[in-house]
């Protein structure tokens, strides 16, 4: 009795130790993350809490199953015993695991109820899934901005070494306060992408047509990455969530500035715009937001993807071209533009799309302006 | 009357002569050959894609393929081993055994049977010739969740939904004929509870496929009119509902996952108590336990859907329905062991499948457990976490029980016994491949790597190359299999009628000749 009083007593002195062992090793290579916040620290306890259970379970189970086929073995003359049922047996083992399962339920339903909690936070952001780019809205601020990956094709395709942050990195990580309640709320604009950040332990599907909440409160400035867990198409790997946690004095600071920049982008929807100005940033747009699909080439992937170069639409029908920018097309995979990117965006891509690859040469060569945009935006309107 | 009978030509009972044998057989061995023939080089198809996956994954980077062909081989891999390997080789082990473990000449509906069999070949055709046409082939993931398989799907998803629907129509055609077969056919004296457990799974397995391959061929066609025929089914624009679609996929799917591992379970049972020489501890335990399962297998589908944003009473429901799946699936490997305790135990090939089966199959329900905690599952879902569960209760679990159902019943089905020494390495270098593949997916999950991704971040890259390895091993360790079987086929060494020690007590099939006359039993045996 002494003796398994010890063993117990050195059983309960490991489990801790390993606990420890794991809990201290930050983003371990082979265990969940701890991660930043409360709910984050719970689900990582509960995890580990249910991970140990079923060690226990399983080294009971599998001691019995090898000691018997060790003890049992035919070869070293066992003998079989002809025994096949034993009600209290059955019944004892049903109870058992029972009790084991509400063992687990208990917290589980704790943690579930502290992680559901959908009340307004003092920050509200809009999370919108693209394909294949995150935006980000502070709904406070009425500010927006897209996330691109910004990991470079060379570096996927092995042209040059890889960086330190090889797919995790984007051009514009999204910001938020430290020690204040921030509510996402995540949609998607084409397909279902889901928004995941491990060190918040936040991971919502963002669905068109719906808007899922999730909430987190970071204690601590930093820069946390996660990724997108639904698949949802070609470049599901390659659109990264990264979120930068600031002070809060820092926070304002970033969003006065980009309510400053969203002004002076609406300042330049009514300038001139010259085709050169055009092309330039037309180029740079397309690179972000069309090469994925229609290629830097513009050849795209035929069928799925057409060509832009020699096209009836982008040499000679500007109007129709205006309209399948704003509007997207039905039933494929061409998105809307209209409502998410500035007059002048929309523009200068169509203006670099009928320039571009010998479409100039070849076709009429329009150049459309912001202002015809606008004009396009009035007529809708009206 | 009988002079009728007697003056009939005995000679046309055997197999017809040539290919038109097995066009228009309706013979259950014949058909049942014809299903495993063909889940077999299933196996090497979705085999070969998983191996394109695994090198593209060799280390980080774009290599070998493009995303987009990547995408059509996970969907496809998925699409083949589910309806193309595992299902169909169930049904050719229940067609091969069913008839002989209930004292039956053949199954109740031999037409029918020769009908679901030939569909499949059309169906899997069909899919697979998509990969060829210009636009590619399916790519949305085996799941095909809308609107990425809708609105956003390569045409060829036309041709992917018409093949779903005719491997629905062969599966409920077999489910038919296997629950008439075992309630009209079964030997005088052999009641409900005194069937053997690999009919049980089976009669329990086609129930579920007829409860829920209608609703599967339901949601292809809400999918076929929202493409073609301008509804909105699954398209909130037009008042639907993205979210309704994973409704009722799952609604299909969570079943369609116990159809992939009970009859493994009735299997083991059989391989258990054969090579423990004892019979099988808790017999009827055993059927409530896999009744139960199926039972409770219809009300846990949302746990498959924890992200989408259900209200917390639907969360917390979903949980504890999904816990309870642990009592009776615990209660039978709680079974399994006790059938070994006190045995008299050997260890043919058959036997360390099993015994893998038990030990791998429980390690892939202790993640299934963890899994269902939704607060966890939250940082679990979609990660490789997830793509090792369901490999762990798919590969070492129904696959593993299907190899141990082929190596104990191949000397019974060909008259010749297989090659012992070649069928253990075939178990350990499978073993130890299948451990080395799916393992380590555990890891890269929990430390963060989504699945279905073509390229990952470089803190993956060593789990990814071991991962890789085991893989090629484990694939090239199949060929090693199918030698086996065509020399056990061709040569081996003469198999007895009761085939492995004391089994001639344990079941029906061991009483027949070893290879079984054609029409199994032409007199009903007795039962006592």
């Amino acid at each position: 009795m002494a003796y398994i009083k010890k063993v117990y007593t050195r059983f309960c002195l490991v489990i801790p130790f390993l606990f420890s062992s794991l809990t201290f090793t930050e983003d371990s290579d082979y265990n969940m993350k701890v991660g930043v916040t409360d709910v984050s620290q719970s689900i990582f306890d509960l995890h580990m809490l249910i991970f140990w259970i079923c060690v226990g379970i399983g080294i009971i189970v599998f001691s019995i199953m090898f000691w018997s086929l060790w003890k049992y073995r035919k070869s070293k003359g066992a003998v079989a015993a002809d025994f096949d049922d034993n009600f209290w047996l059955e019944i004892g083992w049903t109870v058992a695991a029972t009790l084991v399962l509400v063992w687990m339920a208990v917290p589980s339903t704790q943690v579930m109820v502290e992680a559901y909690d959908d009340a307004e936070g003092e920050i509200n952001i809009l999370i919108t899934g693209h394909q294949w780019k995150w935006h980000y809205e502070y709904l406070e601020d009425e500010v927006g901005f897209f996330s691109n990956l910004s990991t470079s094709q060379e570096q996927i395709d092995g042209e040059v070494p890889k960086g330190e942050f090889y797919l995790r990195e984007v051009d514009e990580p999204l910001v938020i306060p430290t020690n204040t309640r921030v509510r996402f709320l995540i949609t998607g604009n084409d397909v279902i992408h889901s928004w995941w950040v491990p060190d918040f332990a936040v991971k919502q599907d963002a669905i068109p047509g719906f808007i899922n909440t999730a909430w987190t409160n970071v204690p601590e400035p930093g820069i946390f990455r996660g990724a997108c867990t639904e698949l949802c198409g070609i470049k599901h790997a390659f659109m990264p969530v990264v979120v930068r946690a600031v002070e809060r004095e820092e926070f304002d600071a970033f969003i006065a500035e980009k309510v400053a920049l969203a002004e002076e982008e609406r300042m330049l929807t009514s300038k001139i715009w010259t085709k050169e100005e055009l092309m330039a940033r037309g180029e740079s747009f397309y690179a972000t937001n069309c090469a994925a699909c229609h290629q830097a080439s513009g050849q795209g992937i035929p069928p799925v993807f057409p060509s832009l170069v020699g096209s009836e639409i982008t040499m000679f029908d500007s109007k129709r071209h205006i309209e399948i920018l704003m509007e997207g097309v039905q039933g494929s995979a061409m998105a809307a533009f209209g409502e998410s990117y500035s007059e002048v965006d929309i523009a200068s891509v169509i203006t670099y799309t009928r320039q571009a690859w010998s479409n100039g040469e070849n076709g009429d060569g329009v150049i459309v302006t912001p202002q015809d945009i606008v004009a396009y935006k009035n007529r809708i309107d009206l | 009357m009988s002079t009728v009978v007697e003056s009939h030509d005995h000679g046309h009972h055997g197999p017809a002569k040539g290919l038109s044998r097995w066009l228009f057989t309706t013979n259950h061995k014949d058909i049942g050959t014809l299903y495993l023939w063909f889940s077999f080089i299933m196996l090497f198809i979705g085999g070969a894609m998983a191996m394109v996956i695994r090198a593209e994954l060799f280390q980080p980077g774009l290599q070998i393929v493009q995303p987009e062909f990547f995408n059509q081989m996970t969907t496809n891999h998925g699409l083949i081993m589910v309806f193309g390997v595992i299902m169909p080789a169930f049904v050719g082990l229940a067609n091969w055994m069913l008839p002989m473990q209930i004292g039956a000449p053949d199954m109740a509906l031999p037409r029918l049977n020769n009908l679901s069999f030939w569909l499949l070949p059309m169906a899997f055709g069909i899919l697979i010739s998509t990969l060829f046409m210009p636009e590619g082939g399916p790519n949305f993931g085996w799941t095909f969740y809308a609107p990425l398989s809708t609105t956003y799907a390569p045409s060829t998803v036309n041709f992917f939904i018409f093949s779903v629907h005719i491997m629905g129509v062969s599966s409920i055609l077999g489910s038919i004929n296997i629950i008439t077969t075992i309630f009209n056919m079964r030997a005088p004296g052999m009641t409900l509870m005194k069937m053997p457990l690999f009919v049980w799974s089976w009669l329990i397995t086609a129930y579920l496929l007829i409860a829920v391959m209608p609703v599967l061929a339901g949601v292809v066609t809400m999918m076929l009119m929202d493409i073609n025929f301008g509804t909105s089914f699954f398209n909130a624009a037009g008042g639907g509902d993205p979210v309704l679609f994973q409704h009722v996929f799952w609604f299909f799917g969570h079943p369609e996952v116990y159809i992939m591992i009970l009859p493994a379970f009735g299997i083991v049972s059989h391989i258990i108590e054969t090579f423990s020489r004892k019979p099988i501890f808790g017999y009827s335990s055993m059927v409530y336990a896999m009744a139960s399962i199926a039972i409770l297998s219809f009300v846990v589908w949302a746990h498959h859907m924890f992200t989408v944003g259900m209200p917390l009473a639907g969360e917390l429901f979903f949980m504890y329905s999904t816990m309870l799946i642990a009592i009776p699936t615990g209660v039978k490997v709680f079974n399994w062991v006790a059938t070994m305790f006190r045995g008299s135990i050997t260890f043919e090939t058959p036997m360390l499948f099993s015994i893998a089966f038990v030990a791998l199959f429980t390690i892939g329900g202790f993640s299934g457990l963890m899994l269902a905690i939704v607060p966890a599952d939250f940082q679990y879902h979609d990660t490789y976490f997830v793509v090792a569960h369901f490999h762990y209760v798919l590969v070492p679990g129904a696959l593993f029980g299907i190899i141990a159902g082929a190596y104990y019943w191949l000397p019974k089905w060909t008259g010749n016994m297989y090659d012992e020494t070649l069928g253990k390495l075939h178990f350990w270098l499978t073993f130890i491949s299948v451990n080395v593949t799916f393992f380590p997916m555990h890891f890269v999950g929990l430390a963060g790597m989504p699945r279905r991704y073509p390229d990952y971040a470089l803190q993956f890259a060593d789990f990814n190359a071991l991962i890789s390895v085991g893989a090629f091993m484990f694939g090239l360790t199949q060929l090693l299999f199918l030698f086996i079987v065509i020399k056990t086929i061709r040569s081996g060494k003469q198999a007895k009628p009761e085939v492995w020690e004391g089994a001639g007590d344990l079941g029906l099939e061991w009483t027949l000749t070893s290879p079984p006359p054609y029409h199994s039993f032409t007199v009903q045996p007795q039962v006592k």
